[in-house]
C-alpha cells in the first residue's frame, strides 16, 4: 500500500499567471492551510498547474513489453508533469475487451506514476469489422469512456455512425484517426515537394481531411460526440472550425511534434521523424499554432508512441511509424505557443489538462487548483532549458526526434492526490 | 565527396570531374588488356537487395578494370532471406573492411542509412523511387559525347516521372550542368510537388518533340493500369510512347535515350530503339567508363 498521504506547502509558487503565494495540500486535497508538520517545497520563481491529462498515450503493454511497459510509460509522464493519461487499444492482444483494459488499468493502479485510463478499441480486433463490446469496457473497473481504433481509422461510415450513437449510452467519445485508407496506401509522408524529391510516397492532406469532414456531418446529424485524433493538417483544422461554428459537438487533439517538427526532417532518411499522421508543412504548423491558441483544437496529446530499436533502426519505408512525446511535450508547447504569446499559462493548463480531461470524462483531474479540489499538480520552471538526451528519458525506447534540441520549461514535481511522484525532476 | 547518395551531390565542377574522368577510363576499353592497378588492394562490396543484371555487371566490371577486389551480395540465397537487417548487414560489411559499397535497394534512403552505418564510401545504385545518380552520370556522359556539349541542351523526360529513380536523378544532374529538362507524362504520373523541382513539366509529348535535342523514354510498367495511373497500355502509347512519325518531329540530329529495360511496344517502339538516333546500347558501355570514374574518385584517392 502507498505510504500516508504527507501535507505540503508549496511555498511561493505562481498558480498558473497568478501572483506568488503558498499552495497546500493535505489528504489528497487542495487545502486552506498547511497542517502541522507539512513538507514545505521552495517554490520561488516555479508555475503550479493542474496536472497533465494525456488522452493519447500507447504504453505498449501487454505486447510489447520490450518498447514500454505501463510501469516505464508512466514514469515517463509523472515526469512529464502528467497526473493522467489515457492507454490506447492497439496493444496485443487489442483492448477490446473488458479484461484487457482492466488489466491495463490494474497495471496503472500497481506502477502509481500517475492514473491510466484504458482506451476501448472501437472495433473487434482493430479490424473495421465488428463492434467491440463497448457497453462492458464501459461498466468494467476501468470505466472506458474513450474508444478508438488508433492507428486504424474507423474508415466504414455506417461503422462509425453506429459507434458514435451507441456510445452515448454512457456518454462515450469515439476518438477517430483520421486516415481515408485508399488514400495513403503505402504512405510514407506527407505529399509534397520534399515527398516528390525523396521518393517517398505521398500522404496527402486531403486523406485527413475527408474523413474529418465525414465524420463531422456524421456528429452533426447524430448530436453525438467526436474526438478527432492528432490533427496534422491546417485544412483539418479548417473543417473542425466550421464544425464548431455549427456547434457540432466535436473536439480534437494536436501533438506536440506537430506543433514543431516539419516535413523537411525526412530529407535525412532517419525514421525516428517517420509518424502517423507525418509531420507536414510550415503553413500547417502555423495552422496548428493558431487552432490551439483560438481554442478550435481543444487538446495537446502526445501519442507518445515508444519503439524498439530494431524497429526504428531500418530504412524508412520498413521503419514503424511514431515518437516519444510524455517527457518533452510541456517544453514543446512551451516554446511553440508560450514562448510566442499564443498562450498564458492559463491556456496551457486549459489544452494540457481541463479540457482533456473533460473529454475523457476523467473525474478528478483537470480541476481548478481551488481549495477541495484533488492536489494533481505539476511544478514547472519556466526559465529552466534543458538538451533532450534520449538516453535520459524514462521511457524504454529511445525515439524522440527532439534529441539534441534544447528546450525551455522543466517539470519540477508532480503531485498525484497530494503524493510527490516526481520531486527535483526525479521520480519521488 | 564522400558518398555519392544523390545527383544533388555533386557541384557542377563535381560532375564534370566525373565525366572527364570517364572520358579519360573509357580510353582503357579500347586497350587489348583492359585493366588498371587504381584500387588494387580495396575492397568494393556490390550490396544489390533488388535483380538488377544490367547495374550490378556494369558496378562489377568497372571495379574489376580497377583491379578492385569485388565481392557481390544479392539479397537472394543470402543471411537477408533469413531475415538479416540491413543494418546487421552493414555492420558485418564494415568488420569485413569494406572500402566501398554500392547497393541497390527497393527502399528510397537506404543508401543514406548505410552511409550512417559504414565507414567506406557509399554509391549508391538506385534507391526505390528515389534516385539512380550514375544513371545520371552516364547519361549526362552519352549526351556530351553526342552532341558535345551539354549547356542549353534541351532534353525532354518521358514517362513514369513519379516512380522514376532515373528521372530524379537525371533532372537535378542536367540541371547542374545547365541543360534545359523537361518532364513528360500523364499529370497521374508525376509528382504532387514536381513544381519545385528545376525543370519545366508538359503533359504533351508532340508539342515537346519538335523542341527537344534528347528524348528520354523510361520504362512504364504495365501494372501501373491496375493502380489506375492510366486506362490502358495502348492509350499509353498512343499519347506517351515514341513511335517512328513521332521520332520524326525530332530536330535532324537529336538522339533517343532509354535505361533499359525497354517494354518495346509500350514506351518505345522497335524501330526507335534500333535507330540510328538510339543511343541504348552507348549507354551500357558508357555506364561502364562513368563508375570506374565513381569508384576511382571516391576511393583511388588515399590509397
Amino acid at each position: 500500500m502507498t505510504a500516508p498521504t504527507r501535507s505540503w506547502v508549496l511555498r511561493g509558487v505562481r498558480v498558473l499567471d497568478g501572483p506568488p503565494s503558498d499552495l497546500c495540500f493535505a489528504d489528497g486535497v487542495v487545502s486552506a492551510e498547511a497542517g502541522a508538520g507539512a513538507s514545505v517545497l521552495d517554490a520561488d520563481g516555479l508555475i503550479a498547474l493542474p496536472g497533465l491529462v494525456d488522452l493519447h498515450t500507447h504504453l505498449r503493454e501487454p505486447g510489447r513489453e520490450d518498447a514500454e511497459t505501463v510501469a516505464s510509460g508512466t514514469q515517463a509522464a509523472a515526469l512529464g508533469g502528467y497526473t493522467a493519461v489515457h492507454a490506447m487499444a492497439n496493444t496485443d492482444p487489442v483492448a477490446d475487451t473488458a479484461g484487457v483494459v482492466e488489466q491495463v488499468w490494474h497495471l496503472g493502479q500497481l506502477a502509481g506514476h500517475c492514473d491510466v485510463h484504458p482506451v476501448g478499441a472501437v472495433t473487434v480486433g482493430l479490424a473495421g469489422k465488428q463492434l467491440a463490446e463497448l457497453g462492458a469496457m464501459a461498466d468494467s473497473v476501468a470505466r472506458v469512456r474513450v474508444f478508438s481504433d488508433d492507428g486504424h481509422c474507423v474508415d466504414d461510415a455506417v461503422l462509425m455512425r453506429r459507434a458514435l450513437e451507441y456510445v452515448r449510452a454512457f456518454d462515450g467519445v469515439i476518438a477517430q484517426h483520421a486516415q481515408e485508407p485508399r488514400l495513403t496506401e503505402g504512405a510514407q509522408m506527407n505529399e509534397g515537394p520534399v515527398s516528390a524529391r525523396l521518393g517517398l510516397t505521398g500522404w496527402p492532406a486531403a486523406a485527413e481531411e475527408a474523413v474529418i469532414a465525414r465524420d463531422c456531418l456524421l456528429a452533426a446529424h447524430l448530436g453525438s460526440r467526436l474526438h478527432v485524433c492528432h490533427v496534422s493538417t491546417a485544412g483539418s483544422v479548417e473543417i473542425l472550425r466550421w464544425a464548431k461554428a455549427r456547434g457540432v459537438r466535436v473536439t480534437a487533439e494536436v501533438t506536440p511534434h506537430h506543433l514543431l517538427l516539419t516535413d523537411s526532417l525526412a530529407c535525412t532518411y532517419d525514421p525516428v521523424f517517420k509518424v502517423n499522421p507525418p509531420l507536414r508543412t510550415s503553413a500547417d504548423v502555423e495552422a496548428l499554432r493558431g487552432g490551439l491558441a483560438d481554442g478550435t483544437l481543444d487538446a495537446v496529446a502526445t501519442d507518445h508512441a515508444p519503439h524498439a530499436l530494431e524497429d526504428k533502426e531500418t530504412e524508412w519505408a520498413a521503419a514503424a511509424f511514431g515518437m516519444l512525446g510524455l517527457q518533452t511535450a510541456l517544453s514543446v508547447v512551451v516554446s511553440t505557443m508560450v514562448s510566442t504569446g499564443r498562450l498564458d499559462w492559463a491556456g496551457v493548463a486549459d489544452r494540457m489538462s481541463r479540457r482533456p480531461a473533460r473529454i475523457g470524462r476523467v473525474r478528478g483531474q483537470g480541476s481548478s487548483l481551488a481549495v477541495g479540489s484533488p492536489a494533481n499538480v505539476v511544478l514547472v520552471d519556466p526559465a529552466a532549458r534543458w538538451t533532450v538526451d534520449p538516453a535520459a528519458l524514462a521511457s524504454r525506447s529511445r525515439n524522440t526526434p527532439f534529441a539534441g534540441m534544447e528546450l525551455p520549461a522543466a517539470v519540477v514535481a508532480t503531485f498525484l492526490r497530494g503524493r510527490p511522484t516526481v520531486l527535483d525532476g526525479k521520480l519521488a | 565527396m564522400r558518398h555519392l547518395l544523390s545527383a544533388a551531390d555533386l557541384s557542377r565542377d563535381d560532375a564534370l570531374l566525373v565525366l572527364d574522368t570517364a572520358e579519360e577510363l573509357a580510353r582503357v576499353a579500347d586497350r587489348p588488356i583492359k585493366k588498371l592497378p587504381t584500387l588494387r588492394g580495396r575492397t568494393v562490396v556490390n550490396l544489390f537487395y533488388e535483380d538488377s543484371t544490367r547495374t550490378r555487371l556494369s558496378f562489377e566490371v568497372a571495379a574489376k578494370r580497377l583491379s578492385a577486389d569485388v565481392i557481390t551480395f544479392s539479397a537472394k540465397g543470402s543471411s537477408v532471406s533469413k531475415g538479416e537487417s540491413l543494418k546487421d548487414t552493414a555492420l558485418t560489411l564494415e568488420a569485413m573492411g569494406a572500402d566501398g559499397v554500392v547497393v541497390r535497394h527497393s527502399a528510397s534512403g537506404a543508401p543514406h542509412r548505410l552511409a550512417g552505418w559504414i565507414s567506406g564510401a557509399i554509391v549508391n545504385a538506385g534507391d526505390g523511387t528515389h534516385e539512380h545518380p550514375t544513371q545520371a552520370l552516364l547519361d549526362a556522359f552519352t549526351m556530351r559525347r553526342r552532341l558535345g556539349r551539354l549547356e542549353g541542351l534541351r532534353v525532354a523526360i518521358v514517362g513514369d516521372i513519379l516512380h522514376s529513380r532515373v528521372a530524379r536523378s537525371n533532372v537535378l544532374l542536367l540541371a547542374t550542368l545547365g541543360a534545359d529538362v523537361t518532364v513528360v507524362a500523364p499529370p497521374t504520373l508525376l509528382p504532387v510537388g514536381v513544381d519545385a523541382w528545376p525543370c519545366s513539366t508538359s503533359y504533351d509529348l508532340d508539342a515537346v518533340l519538335p523542341k527537344s535535342d534528347v528524348v528520354m523514354m523510361l520504362r512504364v510498367q504495365r501494372e501501373r493500369m491496375a493502380a489506375a495511373y492510366f486506362p490502358s497500355a495502348r492509350e499509353y502509347s498512343r499519347r506517351y510512347g515514341l513511335d517512328g512519325p513521332r521520332m520524326a518531329s525530332l530536330p535532324e540530329d537529336a538522339i533517343v535515350m532509354h535505361p533499359g529495360p525497354m517494354n518495346r511496344g509500350m514506351e518505345i517502339a522497335a524501330e526507335v530503339a534500333d535507330s540510328v538516333r538510339s543511343t541504348i546500347v552507348e549507354q551500357v558501355a558508357n555506364g561502364v567508363s562513368v563508375r570506374m570514374a565513381v569508384l576511382y574518385l571516391l576511393l583511388g584517392g588515399d590509397a
